[in-house]
């Protein structure tokens, strides 16, 4: 267990498959297409300042209501029988399953002019939704999307929390909100911490939600759009997501401060 | 009235999870083409899920790519799980932290970066092979995470004792380390092969004019929502709720079986 012999491909893979890629988008943003240093390719973050904040805007309101739903969920999840829990989780799993596009899809169809929400408050006489093509129809795509993310590791934690501590604080006074605020909640942190990075984290930085629900580019359509497309410009698309890379790590590391635990939590 | 209210939120939760799928299936048996006017009951859209060639390849391709890079990552991700048990301190921090980086980063992130690498050695011929790289590339760091917690669980004297009865290293890591770390190895091939079939983003930057499942359906969604894809969903739901329910079964059964044991 001690020889280093058989870890080498390992760190090779890593450096080539990891390093290297994120190397070339450093290099990317700082030169032209002469290999010449230049700032020019984050002049357009600047340009697109207001899809960078309409995203994280976006993000940030779909976390918060992910963690709204999913704590609750999470808490009643866990006051279940073994069993009951077993087929709980289950289910929150099962749409993960389902194809992301198919799930995007689901929400087209429902939202759509003459979709399904459009015949149904038809036929109860009002008249067409404005849902479709608006901020919130891709904050619903988002939450529906990445709330299983949000459920899973709080659920995980909570379940793990010994019963003997909740029941101590009972016996020693202790109504029912301050067990959830005094043991509960501080002992559930690390989930609700990797739930958080795993809802914000793909929210930000999401491709074709906005445009199929939203009816606009959000950040991560822009970045697709300097790869593929008409508009092909690698310099500048690196410059993008080199600013969308640092805010994501920044972020993660301002929520892991909150956390001690030493390892990311595996759904 | 307590358990009313929690039971009525759960319900409600559950009601936001899957009115969108059970309308998707409610649908696929629709045979008008404004998919969502109800007009009579057929199967033909399962049918032309069969008969759509470009859709059969996707899928095929989806299952080749998920099958192999869950084989190539268990590897690699136990191999490195390896390396980070046997480092110690900040030289450790940091080889776990650059090997978490492709599931840290933004999907989006790791999909242009790769692409950028692959155009480089590549030029222009994305294809099967940059998929695959690629879903290894976001796999592995999974696999690392759950063989990880399995390693430091075991016994080391083990090891030093198959060693010591004559075992070579790679033996004594085939008899008796791989046995013990097996169900991380397994877990992690599991979570590998599932994300790697629910994967758009990656495959999306790496693929050209190759398709897996969810660049086709995408690709085709931009001319609207077409009945197969109602189909599509249905077959997927079924599929997925059959091996849940063979697997919740398994589980519960085993579960009795230990615990009639216990007494």
């Amino acid at each position: 267990m001690r020889s280093k012999k058989p870890f080498y491909p390992y760190t090779l893979w890593m450096a080539i498959f990891v390093i290297v890629p994120l190397a070339m988008v450093l290099w990317y943003s700082f030169t032209d297409n002469n290999n010449s240093f230049t700032l020019e390719n984050f002049k357009y973050v600047g340009d697109n300042l207001s899809t960078y904040l309409d995203s994280l805007k976006i993000a940030l309101i779909s976390t918060v209501v992910c963690l709204v739903v999913a704590y609750p969920f999470s808490y009643i999840m866990c006051k279940c029988k073994v069993s009951t829990q077993r087929m709980l989780n289950t289910l929150v799993m099962l749409p993960m399953w389902m194809n992301f596009i198919l799930r995007i899809c689901a929400w087209v169809m429902i939202l759509r002019p003459q979709g399904i929400l459009d015949n149904l408050l038809g036929v109860l006489g009002f008249g067409n939704n404005t849902i479709y093509h608006s901020e919130t129809a891709i904050i619903i795509g988002v939450v529906y999307n990445f709330l299983p993310f949000m459920i899973l590791p709080i659920y995980t934690t909570m379940a793990k929390i010994d019963k003997s501590l909740i029941e101590a604080g009972e016996d020693l006074g202790c109504n029912g909100f301050k067990v959830l605020k005094k043991i509960i909640f501080p002992l559930s942190l690390p989930g609700v911490i990797t739930g958080i990075t795993m809802v914000f984290v793909p929210a930000a930085s999401t491709i074709v939600i906005g445009e199929r629900l939203g009816g606009y580019s959000l950040l991560g359509d822009v970045i697709d759009s300097y790869y593929k497309g008409p508009s092909v410009d690698m310099h500048i698309g690196s410059a993008m997501s080199l600013v969308l890379m640092i805010i994501i790590l920044i972020s993660i590391a301002v929520m892991n401060h909150f956390d001690n635990g030493e390892d990311l939590a595996v759904v | 009235m307590k358990k009313a209210f929690s039971y009525g939120y759960l319900g409600l939760v559950f009601l936001f999870l899957y009115l969108p799928i059970a309308l998707m299936i409610f649908f696929s048996f629709n045979s008008n083409t404004p998919v969502t006017v109800f007009e009579g009951f057929t199967f033909d859209n399962y049918l032309e899920i069969f008969d759509n060639e470009e859709l059969m390849e996707s899928l095929w391709n989806t299952l080749i790519i998920a099958a192999l890079s869950g084989v190539i990552s268990c590897v690699l991700g136990t191999l490195g799980a390896m390396a980070v048990y046997n480092m110690k301190g900040w030289k450790k921090k940091i080889y776990s932290n650059v090997s978490n980086l492709p599931i840290i980063n933004p999907e989006i992130v790791t999909g242009i970066s790769l692409m950028m690498l692959f155009v480089f050695i590549f030029g222009n011929n994305l294809g099967m092979l940059t998929v695959l790289l690629a879903h290894v590339v976001f796999n592995t760091p999974y696999v690392l995470l759950n063989v990880l917690p399995r390693l430091r669980k075991m016994n080391v004297n083990m090891y030093e004792a198959a060693l010591d009865l004559g075992y070579r290293p790679t033996q004594a890591f085939f008899k008796v380390v791989l046995p013990e770390i097996f169900p991380g190895i397994f877990a992690g091939f599991l979570i590998a092969f599932t994300y790697s079939i629910d994967d758009f983003v990656i495959s999306y930057f790496t693929g050209g004019t190759f398709q897996t499942l969810s660049v086709y359906i995408n690709n085709s969604l931009k001319k609207g929502v077409q009945p197969w894809m109602l189909a599509m969903s249905g077959m997927i739901f079924i599929i997925v709720l059959l091996i849940l329910l063979v697997v919740n079964i398994r589980d519960a059964k085993l579960e009795k079986a230990k615990a009639n044991k216990k007494y």
